[in-house]
């Protein structure tokens, strides 16, 4: 029988491999994109696993605004990845002092 | 039964596909590996009885995310190899700290009891009697949840101009159509009358 730790496990294990993808390429913001993409997927599990074992909607209603955020955060984030490559001609994230002014 | 055995294979693919998606070493395989996780959610989504959000993430994600980022990745030419520098360094720290989050994560898990007064089903519960999941999400959505529904359209409504804005460039030598100019644009600044000698032509250059 499948409970809701289950679905909550899943979610927890994904999440760390979000955190442990940020960790693993602190030099590669492309894969640090992709991490963030991970962590915000196990949110919405967490939240639909929630919806479904309470039987209330809202938990999908709340996935859903994630969803749309991590759209929006995905298509700001590569924009400004583009102008950084155009650049520095590298996505290396290291030393990213010349962003300030 | 059936859903156990799908619940697990789900789940197994999802997480081997994330942790292949940060170990791989070329990042467009890591965006197609992302693609198999957001398939494996989606099947995780329809074991729950959440298929509308199932659906939407594999249009959303899948079908636009994804493949902005597969667009991204191939469009910048970069030096991959270069960036696994530290990748091994990392790693130990990694490890330790991804330990002890996943810990505290599932020693929280392993304590937490539903609050009084709230029942948690021994499994997934359904729509209400008569209506489908989604038509139960827009029975919501648009009533408790429209300003919050509005305000994520603004969200991305921004987003959009932003990166519109941020990734626009102006290029030099580029004849663009100037619509204002256009329009004002009168008889008398546009045109003029010349009187040329018998014989002797007019030139063109000439402004009046």
């Amino acid at each position: 029988m499948i409970t809701l730790s289950h679905y909550l496990a899943v979610s927890a294990a994904l999440f760390v491999l979000g955190i442990l993808g940020i960790f693993l390429n602190r030099k590669n913001v492309i894969i640090i994109l992709m991490a963030i993409e991970l962590i915000l997927l196990a949110v919405n599990i967490n939240l639909v696993a929630f919806s479904a074992y309470l039987g209330q909607i809202h938990g999908q209603i709340f996935a859903m605004f994630v969803l749309t955020v991590a759209a929006g955060e995905a298509a700001i984030g590569l924009a400004i990845l583009v102008i950084y490559v155009r650049n520095r001609g590298t996505v290396a994230v290291d030393d990213p002092g010349m962003m300030k002014g | 039964m059936t859903a156990a055995i799908a619940f697990y294979l789900f789940a197994g693919v999802l997480l081997t596909a994330a942790a292949l998606v940060i170990s791989t070493k070329n990042p467009v395989h890591a965006v197609l590996w992302l693609i198999v996780c957001f398939f494996n959610a989606a099947g995780l989504f329809i074991l729950l009885g959440a298929e509308f959000l199932a659906m939407l993430l594999v249009i959303v994600y899948v079908g636009a995310v994804a493949v902005l980022f597969l667009f991204v990745v191939m469009m910048l030419d970069i030096d991959f190899a270069m960036l696994r520098q530290g990748f091994s360094k990392n790693l130990p720290l990694g490890l330790l700290v991804a330990a002890i989050i996943l810990a505290e994560m599932l020693l929280a898990l392993a304590n937490w009891q539903p609050g009084t007064g709230v029942a948690t089903a021994a499994a997934p519960g359904t729509a209400p009697p008569g209506m489908t999941n989604t038509q139960w999400i827009g029975s919501v959505l648009y009533t408790d949840y429209l300003y919050v529904f509005q305000a994520s359209g603004l969200v991305l409504l921004v987003s959009m101009i932003g990166a519109i804005v941020l990734t626009h460039r102006k290029r030099e030598g580029v004849r663009r159509q100037n619509i204002t100019a256009q329009v004002a644009q009168t008889p008398a600044n546009a045109t003029s009358v010349a009187k040329p000698a018998i014989g002797g032509g007019v030139s063109l250059s000439k402004k009046p």
